[in-house]
Formats: structure tokens, sequence, C-alpha cells
């Protein structure tokens, strides 16, 4: 076989292994769509539900959902950035960090619903947050921070060094040079990490299931102590749990599922692209 | 002539490396001293020693014994301000590293830091520094152009400008001209022999022939340690040592 034929051959063997990978998400999307987009419409994003959930809308778990996510960024963003320049900036390879690390790994693979049980054993029980937003948000914040942590350490370390001797040659501070020069030029990668830990965030069921997910709750949340709906949930409650429901609402909730979280992931593209056209180096 | 550093039995340790043995030499106020020898000989590193860059590197790696004296203060005592002290010594590498951010923001960088607010004072030090490193009439009304923009030679001008706006006593060279083209170079080497009437100025060179054209004071390093040192005038025509006659001569290097 000739060097212009096998290679031909290798990519074409490539290039249909790279379709094989889009079409499953073209599939999914697809089918998403086209079985509930008959039932989105005004009412079903902005009205309460009826009738056990089969009539009416899904406001009271978009609500939650978005209540949710912001709640999860407000734990996991200081925590997981500050941890983050850390590890980045300051740590030398000690044993500390060499623990810090390795508890970083394995919080990432920890299966989301044992996340769910320790914070209904912390939060809900010991700590005595009761089914709460409080509760919600911090087990979810838990599971956000390794991926979060991650991304915005790679982003860190992705600025040069040699801006950073640069800048202390010029006689500012160790903390000057984050603040001034590393900082803003790692916000990009570290917005998309916390776009990425807050999307899994949001579609996650397992860890609000104890912890703040309400199976019925026709009204929205009025305290950050209530419980609220959320869409995973819902989701699965309408799918699993109540007979009778019609087939286009559960599609139509999943949509709007969908529909947030990729819109989330685009905003991350965007973020990415845009700074790749503005960056100075 | 009146001696701004005093390097004294100077050894610098990396890990099991010495980078630099036994080191003593005086480094005259108001002029060039010249660094020069072959790679690895030592002369980046005595270098980094005067305005501390060193510790930058992991620290716990280095060991340094002997006295760095500024002014006749060791600027490796306790409690010596490291950021103040490279605020007096200032730098400028062999690549130019011009800060991703405006031609003005990077040369008010180091002042800014510093706690310098008074836009007058910063404009006025922007357009002294520019004139200094002969740069102002290229970039006076680009002021406000991101930095990377300029040419390779406008860049390292820029970083010298920049390490001048803070108002140094030295500035120390790292190969300034390694990336430059021979008119960029000539420019570079023309700023530093106006400059030398007010900054104490030490420069790792090129070249022997740069060595040559602008040495006040040159210092020859090999193999970690200083060989001889003399006025420029000298040391390159009557050298005493023979390894240096043969390193400038280009037996070797």
């Amino acid at each position: 076989m000739s060097r212009q034929t096998s290679q031909k051959i290798a990519f074409a063997i490539l290039t249909t292994l790279a379709v094989i990978v889009v079409v499953p998400i073209v599939l999914v999307v697809g089918y998403i769509v086209v079985q509930g987009i008959g039932a989105v419409n005004w009412e079903f994003l902005t009205a309460f539900p009826r009738d056990g959930m089969r009539e009416g809308g899904i406001l009271p778990a978009i609500i939650g959902t978005v209540i949710l996510t912001f709640g999860t960024a407000i734990v996991s963003i200081p925590i997981a950035i500050g941890a983050a320049i850390y590890l980045a900036e300051y740590a030398h390879d000690t044993w500390l960090t060499r623990a810090i690390r390795l508890a970083i790994v394995n919080l990432a693979g920890i299966p989301s619903i044992v996340y769910g049980l320790f914070g209904l054993g912390l939060f809900v029980l010991f700590l005595g947050l009761g089914t709460s937003i409080v509760a919600g948000s911090l087990t979810l914040g838990l599971m956000t921070m390794p991926v979060v942590i991650s991304t915005a350490e790679e982003a860190l370390l992705t600025v040069p060094q040699r801006f950073r001797v640069a800048s202390r040659s010029l006689g500012a501070t160790r903390w000057q040079t984050i603040r001034q020069v590393v900082l803003p030029n790692a916000l990009p990668g570290i917005l998309t990490g916390v776009i990425l830990g807050l999307e899994r965030a949001a579609g996650e069921t397992a860890p609000i299931l104890f912890t703040v997910a309400a199976f019925y709750l026709p009204r929205l949340p009025n305290s950050p102590l209530d419980q609220t709906m959320a869409l995973p949930y819902h989701l699965y409650v309408i799918s699993t749990q109540v007979p009778g429901m019609p087939l286009d609402v559960q599609y139509g909730t999943a949509l709007v599922l969908l529909v947030l979280v990729l819109g989330m992931n685009v905003a991350a593209a965007i973020i990415r692209s845009r700074f790749r056209r503005r960056r100075q180096w | 002539m009146v001696n701004k550093f005093s390097i004294k039995n100077l050894t610098f340790r990396y890990g099991d490396d010495v980078a630099l043995r036994d080191v003593t030499v005086d480094i005259p106020e108001k002029a060039i001293t010249v660094l020069f020898g072959p790679s690895h000989s030592g002369k980046s590193t005595l270098l980094r020693c005067l305005n501390r860059l060193n510790d930058l590197i992991e620290h716990e790696k280095i060991k340094l014994e002997g006295q760095v004296l500024l002014d006749g203060h060791d600027i490796y005592a306790p409690g010596v301000d490291v950021t103040e002290l490279r605020r007096r010594v200032g730098m400028v590498f062999a690549l130019p590293i011009p800060l991703p951010m405006t031609i003005r923001d990077n040369l008010t960088y180091g002042l800014r830091m510093r706690g310098e607010r008074r836009s007058a004072r910063l404009n006025a030090l922007v357009e002294q520094s520019l004139r200094q490193a002969a740069l102002w009439d290229e970039v006076k009304d680009r002021l406000d152009e991101p930095a990377i923009r300029l040419s390779g030679g406008q860049q390292q001008r820029l970083c010298l400008a920049r390490t001048l706006a803070l108002e140094p006593e030295v500035v120390l060279l790292d190969n300034p001209t390694s990336g430059l083209d021979p008119l960029s170079t000539a420019k570079v080497e023309a700023s530093l022999q106006v400059l030398k009437a007010d900054y104490t100025i030490v420069l790792v060179p090129h070249s022997v022939q740069q060595a040559a054209r602008i040495a006040d004071l040159a210092v020859f390093l090999l193999g970690s340690e200083l060989v001889e040192f003399g006025p420029g005038s000298e040391l390159f025509i009557t050298p005493h040592d023979k390894r240096t006659e043969d390193y400038v001569t280009g037996r070797f290097g």
C-alpha cells in the first residue's frame, strides 16, 4: 500500500470517528426539541403548575434552578478561585500542597449522590439548615469546586512566567503582580471554568434530592431557608412519579433545562473566543 | 571614582552547582561596567545577584555566601526591602518583555505599584523616560496602543524606558541587544552612553566586540570564577591573564 493510500485511509477513519462524536448530541438535542417544542409557550415558562403538575407551567422550577445556580456560584467561586491562586502562585511542592491536590482530584471523582447524602448529613441535619436553598447551594458548591479549581489553576498557569518576572523586577510585590498582571490575563479562562462548573450544578439531580428540592411547591421560595423546586428534579418527578403525565410536558421541561445549560456553554465559548482576539501576547 | 557596588567574596550555589565562586569586585558609580565571558561563566547570575532577582526562583535551593554592598549596605541583610531595592536597581532582560497592557501603562506600572497616583507626574515621567531611551519620537502618538504592537527593537527600548521611569540609581542589562538588528543595537548603545552620566550601568554584553565598544570597566568571568577586571580601554588591548587574552582574541568562546 502506498504512503498516500494509507494516509487517506487514516484520515477517513479519523473523520468518521469525529463525526460519530457529533451524532449523539445532534440526535439528543434534535429529538428533545422535536418532542418538546410543542409544549413550550409563554404560559409554560411563566405559570405555576396546576392539576398535579399536568397542566400550567414550570416557573417555580426555572426560578429555583436559577437561584440554586447563583447560590452555588456564591459558595464555590470565592473558595475555588482563592484555592487556585494559592496553588498556582504561592504553593511550593510540600506534603500540604500534595495533600490538597490529592483531595481535589478525589473530590472531582465522588459520585454526585454521595454529595447529596453528605449534604443531607452535614448541612440539613447536623447544622440544622433543613431542606433549604442554603443547604442545597452549599452541597452543589462543594461538588462544583474541584472543576473550578482545576480550570482556574490551569488558566493562571497559562499566563507566561516572564510577565511575573518583569513585574517583580519593576518593584511590584507578589500580590500586586497577581492582581495587576496575572489575574486580568487569566480571567477569561477562570470564567470559563466557573461557567462549566455552574452548568454541571444546574443540571444535577442527586445533590439536591435530599438537600433542597421540593416535590411540588406551587409558589416561589420566600427565604434562603425555604425549599424550592428545581428543573432537573422536577423532570425526574414528572417522568417517574406522576401517572398520566403528558409526554410533551416532560420533553418541554427537558428542553428548557437543555437550553439553560447549553446557553451557559455558549456563553463560555463566546468569552473564550472574544478574549483570544483581544489577547496581547 | 566612587564605588556603587562592592561585591566581596561572593559565592552562589544553586542546589549542588556552584554558579559563582568567590567573586570580589567593585562596580564604579556612573560608568558602564561590562560582565563578559562565555556561556555559563556566571555573568548573568552575578548580574541578577545585584537586585536579588535570583530570589524569585526556588529560594530554598539557593545558597549565598559573601556580601553585596550597595552604597556600603549589604543588600542581603535581613530586613532589606526587596521591592525598594529593585526600584533602585532596575533590570532590562535579554528578550523584551512588555507587560500585556498599553505602552503608557507599561511605563507607569512600577510607579503605580509604588502608589504614585498623580497623573501629571506619571505623564512627565513617561515622556522623560521615553526620551532617555530614544523612543519618544516613534511612540508619542500611540501611547495608548498595546505595547506588543511595537517592533522588537522598540519593545526593548520601551523596557529600558520602563526601568528608567522608576528613577533608579543602577540599571542592569542582561544581554539587552541579543534579539536586535545592528541599527537598533546602535540606538541602545548610544542611549547607554548618554545615560551613564546619571546612572550606574551594569551590562552583560551580546559579544566581546560590544563589550570592547562600551565598557568603562570590564570584568571577565570564566567557569564561575572572576578571572580579571580592568578599565575597558586596557583589558581588551593588554590583558594580564592568558585566558582573558585567548578569549578576547577569539581563540576560544
